[in-house]
């Protein structure tokens, strides 16, 4: 014990700052955190020096929010008119961009997943055709495919009129899907769901809500509560007597007929479009800058998604599959127990990076004039009332925030399927 | 056991050929085209759909015009050959207009610097990416000097301007690239070791060549560099801390304070510059790849850094890595080129204005080093612990052992991401147009289009550009496929 | 030059702190260069050509500029902006002044700090529609599709007239004038609005610009003019009486034909005046030598010679004068006199 001395205590020494690792560290962080506020504040005080010499008040002023915003949006998702104030056109923005986001999502993760896993089908012909699809696609620039698409939509698609039967009765062009899709140069008339009954709506300030689209939404959740509830009891009776209970009829009970119930007692209808007039009026146009801009997304973020499951199907060792059959599970079984576990571990986290991807890419929406986020608070309301900063600051803050949501998921999922180790 | 077997072969019956389905053409059919119904299905409808894909393309395709000098000729040529009414590729714009679509409004007379500029990046690249396979640093630099050479006769003979042929030598132009070319080659040939040192001189003989002006400017700009590591060498006496500070702290005063008037005092004793190319000039692919290049050049050092910072003990340090990266990753790229745009003006000092393409160099090279800290932090991650721990066994410390053990091999792990990095920043180049720039895929085509001779032209420039966008990144891709599997092998 | 880019810029940067808000007249002069903000590419207003030079009648105020400060018209660096960036590219000092086709408003003026120096153009903003749609006037266009370039004032114009006529219309956003002509002629929308100059521009390249009609009514003044910051008066004032040098040339019948004899020969003291052979010096008093208005007459002449040339009716664009005429025409162009 003798022989083990502490470490000596010594006075403290200015030196020991930067010599002891002990402090060293500490002196550095200080150090960078200095000359970190420094620079924050020389850009500050290099705005400020800026704006004034414009003339401009170098305070932040979001005043101009409350303004009348004096513009059209054709695209909108919610009551909007020029009357409306700029914060509610960045709301418009704001959910135009989330809208053409979630659906590219959805669309290129079913694109993605066709062509990755058509891409090593044994057919040689669809194989290669998906491969010079992902090859193409993946190295010209998105601004051009999104330019591409639009271009296809007005320049190849029949003009609303063309929808008319001429004197011969013989229309130039015929609607789609049995009667109720219309795709036209101008927009794509779709079905609108309507309801016979209108519960009506509640007012969250400056957002209306359908208290329809409320209630089916809550219903939703609780039918996939109740399913796994289901699906819980149905394991923990495997765990306890060895045998499954069928739950398939329980599960599509559960999930499907409480909302078919609700809709079904709500009058629930879809409106088809029709042709009056010069337009077809009725069912919801859907403007082509946002077809064109989905499209091109989809296309897009598909190839990359595409790649990213092949990797992830490739990445699960034959090995696998083996040894599952060898332990008597059925293919279905061993695909969803053993292969989709290991591969989604694999193909998941990109597959949300490609999201994150897909939501910063809808910005290009500039290109083909859909009036998203960008287009409003950072595109029309800058240019109009001249807030450059506060502007781009606060849509920076907005988009940052979707990412981080987004990536904030990922990170829970990632946590979730990490692999035990030892 | 019973031995008697009931009955046994004992002839060998001949050789039959396989059935006929299992052979040739036949076989390959039925095995990558028909195997089973749903192979058979999805087969014919590629195949319908391949057919569906020509049969709509090709009549137009078919009708191709390559000579003419306005888009009404050109659609009166259509109609004579093909009949009225006949839909036809009028590709007589890109003939007429292909010199705007590569070098934007780069003086013609001047074509060979930009060729020249870009050529020698494949030089300066030689000593990074192929230095483990001299045959395939032979082979990209023979390449790479013939198509220059190629390009900038092409140029000289045939795009110069006339307006602008005048005090323009043809053959001095010639001559000098071709010496540049053998001067290379020389060094490559007896000393390969030394062409690294070109590499560390191409930023500032990249930026000469194609903004021009005095050569001071770039040599004071890179003395810089060297004056860093002087001041590293000089402080060596106050240790390791000290050395860092002074590294980083004296090139940052001379570029701010030294580097202009030492600029303008050595221009006044030797003056020597060439023809000065204003940054409106730039526009097109030399635009693009210079943007492209400049960014991911730009950004390594810094990705390097924040790299690191991310991997850092220090909380500081890591969470300012972090908030950085994450802000950049989070935001679209077209948001912070309207920040370079609309803002980067007044966060800098007053009186001070940065030229457009300067301050979208700046706004991509933070973008880009985002991204490049996360792919080098994947190679970081991807190295084995015990790398670490044998360079703390060894007693370096940390600046030792990443400059010596750890980076060398991440570096070396994330050079497919990197170049998965540039194809992509190289791809959204073109948003630029966004700020006002002339990019290649609708800048350059608006312009042309706003003439009267093409108004109303379409598809064929977004196809041409297409095409050249694809050509680039799909070599690199094929590219960085190489390089990863030649890396695994090295490595498992 | 290049200096004032890279390094030069930090270390001036560095040392010159403070000076902000510097003249701009002597910051061109010592640049040697007038940079000029202009469009992307509008067909007659600034396009360049294959070999990069810029015409157009927005550019030619850019070289008169150019001419009177510098001497030459060639030095000016043609900065092309968009919608979106270009009045940050003026507010930053990224260009000297802005020749884009740019609508003098209230808030324009005031809230956004600049100077619109004079009007170029008097413009209004018109409507095109496809002749068999069977519409003779905008009040006949409830309910249709239009098209309309984001990030200018038509967006405004057109919400109010439609409004104010109590009619409902669909509007499809594009960002350039390009794409805005490719959706008319492939029918994605029943009109196309923007100011009635660029209608007519790009009527007139149309292959069928018969079958195409500009309505009648127009629902806005748009008058164009060149701008500068707020705040630098002198500056202000070189390029507005730059401007009107030109107006006045035309008036007086100074062309750049006549240039030299008008100046030697005229009767009229103040084309002596303007032209810089008379006793007073008008240069002197904005800063400039003498003979600053007669180059910049001589960099492309005076305004009707700049009309003709570019957008006038022998061009393919085939504007009529109309407001743009001299007051003694009947148009509105009038300048103040040279004294």
């Amino acid at each position: 014990m003798a022989n083990v001395h502490d470490v000596p205590k010594d006075t403290f020494r200015l030196s020991m700052l930067l010599y002891d690792t002990r402090y060293r560290s500490l002196t550095i962080q200080v150090v960078i955190f200095m000359l970190f506020m420094a620079g924050i504040a020389w850009l500050i005080d290099n705005t400020v020096d800026n704006l004034r010499a414009l003339g401009k008040d170098p305070v932040f002023d979001y005043s101009f929010l409350g303004n009348r915003a004096g513009y059209d949006i054709s695209q909108r998702l919610i009551e909007y008119t020029n009357d409306s104030t700029h914060a509610r056109a960045m709301l418009v923005g704001l959910l135009n961009t989330l809208l053409v986001s979630v659906l590219g999502c959805i669309a290129a993760t079913i694109l993605g997943v066709f062509a990755g896993v058509l891409r090593l089908s044994k057919s040689w012909i669809v194989a290669r055709l998906m491969t010079v699809y992902v090859e193409v696609t993946r190295n010209v620039p998105l601004l051009l495919w999104i330019l591409l698409v639009y271009a296809v939509f007005t320049e190849a698609m029949p003009a609303p009129n063309a929808f008319r039967p001429n004197a011969e009765g013989v229309a130039g062009a015929s609607m789609i899907l049995g009667d109720s899709v219309a795709i036209t140069n101008r927009y794509t008339a779709i079905p609108n769901p309507m309801y016979v009954r209108d519960l009506g709506t509640i007012s969250l300030g400056i957002v209306h809500i359908s208290v329809n689209f409320l209630v089916l939404v809550a219903i939703i959740a609780g039918s996939i509560w109740a399913n796994r509830r289901i699906l819980a009891h149905a394991a923990a009776v495997q765990e306890a007597t060895g045998v499954r209970p069928t739950t398939w009829w329980k599960s599509l009970l559960t999930l499907f007929g409480p909302v078919v119930a609700f809709l079904w007692f709500m009058g629930f209808h879809l409106e088809y479009p029709e042709l009056k007039g010069f337009n077809f009026a009725g069912g919801i146009n859907v403007t082509n800058s946002l077809m064109a801009l989905w499209l091109a997304l989809t296309l897009y973020t598909a190839a990359f998604i595409a790649e990213i499951v092949r990797a992830g199907i490739q990445a699960i060792s034959k090995g696998q599959t083996e040894a599952a059959f060898a332990l008597g599970l059925r293919p279905g079984r061993t695909m969803s127990l053993v292969i989709l576990p290991q591969a989604l571990r694999v193909i998941i986290p990109p597959l949300i990076s490609q999201y994150l991807n897909l939501t910063k890419n809808s910005s290009l929406a500039i290109a083909v004039g859909y009036l998203d986020l960008r287009g409003t608070l950072g595109g029309i309301t800058l240019n109009q009332t001249g807030r450059e900063l506060e502007a781009i600051l606060l849509m920076a803050g907005i988009y940052l925030t979707i990412s981080l949501i987004i990536s904030g998921a990922m990170n829970v999922y990632n946590k979730s399927v990490k692999l035990k180790e030892r | 056991m019973n031995n008697q077997v009931s009955y046994v072969r004992t002839q060998m019956l001949a050789q039959q050929p396989p059935p006929g389905r299992e052979m040739g053409a036949v076989k390959w059919m039925r095995e990558n085209l028909f195997a089973g119904p749903i192979n058979s299905a999805l087969t014919i409808l590629g195949a319908a759909a391949v057919v569906w894909l020509i049969a709509s393309a090709w009549p137009w395709l078919a009708a191709s015009v390559w000579n003419a000098s306005t888009l009404s000729e050109c659609r009166e040529i259509i109609a004579a050959s093909w009949g009225e009414g006949h839909h036809g590729a009028c590709w007589a714009v890109i003939k007429d207009r292909w010199q705007q679509y590569a070098f934007g409004f780069y003086p013609s007379d001047l074509y060979w610097r930009a060729i020249l500029a870009l050529g020698l990046l494949f030089f300066a690249l030689t000593p990074v990416l192929f230095a483990a396979n001299r045959r395939v640093a032979n082979r990209v630099m023979g390449v790479v000097s013939l198509v220059v050479l190629a390009f900038v006769t092409v140029a000289e003979f045939r795009l110069i301007d006339p307006a602008d042929a005048a005090a323009h030598s043809i053959w001095a132009a010639i001559l000098t690239v071709t010496l540049v070319l053998a001067v290379l080659w020389a060094v490559h040939i007896f000393a390969p070791s030394k062409l690294i040192w070109f590499t560390a001189i191409y930023p500032g003989l990249g930026f000469w060549l194609l903004w021009g002006g005095s050569v001071w400017l770039p040599v004071v700009a890179l003395a810089g560099f060297v004056i860093g590591w002087l001041a590293f060498r000089a402080a060596q006496p106050f240790g390791g801390p000290a050395q860092l500070v002074a590294m980083l702290l004296v090139p940052v005063l001379w570029w701010i304070y030294g580097a202009g008037v030492a600029a303008d005092v050595l221009n006044r004793i030797i003056p020597f510059s060439i023809e000065a190319v204003g940054s409106d000039k730039f526009g097109g692919f030399v635009l693009a790849i210079t943007i492209g290049v400049a960014g991911i050049a730009l950004s390594l050092p810094f990705g390097i850094v924040l790299a690191l910072g991310r991997q850092s003990n220090m909380f500081l340090v890591k969470a300012l890595s972090v908030c950085f990266i994450e802000f950049i990753r989070g935001v679209p790229l077209i948001t912070l080129l309207f920040t370079a745009s609309l803002l980067l003006n007044y966060f800098l000092p007053p009186g001070t204005n940065f030229d457009i393409i300067l301050r979208v160099i700046i706004m991509v090279t933070l973008f880009a080093a985002a991204y490049i800290a996360e792919v080098i932090r994947g190679g970081l991650a991807a190295l084995p612990r015990g790398q670490y721990e044998a360079a703390d066994a060894l007693g370096l410390d940390y600046w030792k052992a990443q400059r010596l053990i750890i980076l060398p091999q991440a570096l070396k792990i994330s050079i497919p991401g990197i170049v998965s990095t540039f194809i992509g920043m190289f791809k959204d180049t073109t948003l630029v147009v966004f700020v006002g720039l002339l990019d290649p895929l609708k800048g350059i085509t608006d312009i042309v289009r706003a003439s009267t001779d093409w108004k109303g032209i379409y598809w064929e420039p977004y196809i041409f550009v297409a095409a050249i966008f694809f050509i680039f990144n799909f070599s690199m891709s094929r590219y960085a496929m190489y390089l990863e599997r030649k890396l695994k092998t090295d490595h498992r | 030059m290049k200096k004032s880019v890279f390094l030069g810029t930090l270390s001036a940067a560095a040392l010159s702190a403070g000076i902000a808000s510097a003249a701009t007249l002597d910051d061109v002069k010592a640049r040697g260069e007038l940079n000029c903000g202009v469009t992307t590419g509008l067909t007659g207003f600034a396009v360049p050509d294959a070999n990069g030079n810029w015409t157009g009648f927005d550019v030619a105020v850019c070289r008169a500029v150019a001419a009177a400060v510098l001497g030459d018209p060639a030095k000016v660096k043609f900065v092309p902006t968009t919608g979106q960036t270009r009045f940050t590219a003026l507010a930053s000092g990224e260009v000297d002044m802005l020749a884009r086709n740019t609508t003098w408003t209230f808030s324009r003026d005031t809230d956004l700090k600049f100077d619109f120096v004079g009007v170029n153009y008097y413009d209004g903003q018109g409507f095109m529609v496809r002749k068999d749609l069977g519409v003779s006037s905008a009040k006949e266009l409830a309910g249709a599709t239009i098209c309309i370039q984001t990030g200018t004032t038509t967006e405004l114009n057109l919400a109010d007239y439609f409004k104010a006529n109590n009619m409902e219309y669909q509007p499809v956003a594009i960002e350039t004038n390009a794409e805005g002509e490719q959706q008319y002629l492939a029918g994605a929308c029943d009109a196309y609005t923007t100011d009635a100059s660029g209608l007519a521009a790009t009527r007139a390249a149309f292959a069928d610009p018969e079958n195409h009609i500009i309505l009648p009514e127009i629902i806005s003044k748009e008058p164009l003019g060149p701008l500068v910051r707020h705040g630098d008066n002198e500056w202000g004032d070189i390029v507005m009486w730059t401007l009107n040098a030109l107006v006045a040339a035309e008036e007086y019948g100074i062309t750049s034909a006549n240039l030299e004899e008008q100046a030697a020969n005229s009767p009229n003291p103040e084309v002596k005046r303007l032209l810089g052979s008379s006793e007073d010096d008008l240069g002197a008093m904005i800063k400039l030598d003498k003979e600053w208005a007669k180059r910049a007459i001589a960099a492309s002449g005076n305004y009707g010679e700049i009309f003709a040339a570019t957008i006038g009716e022998s061009t393919p664009i085939g504007l009529a004068r109309g407001l743009n005429a001299q007051w003694t025409q009947g148009g509105l162009l009038y300048s103040p006199p040279f004294r």
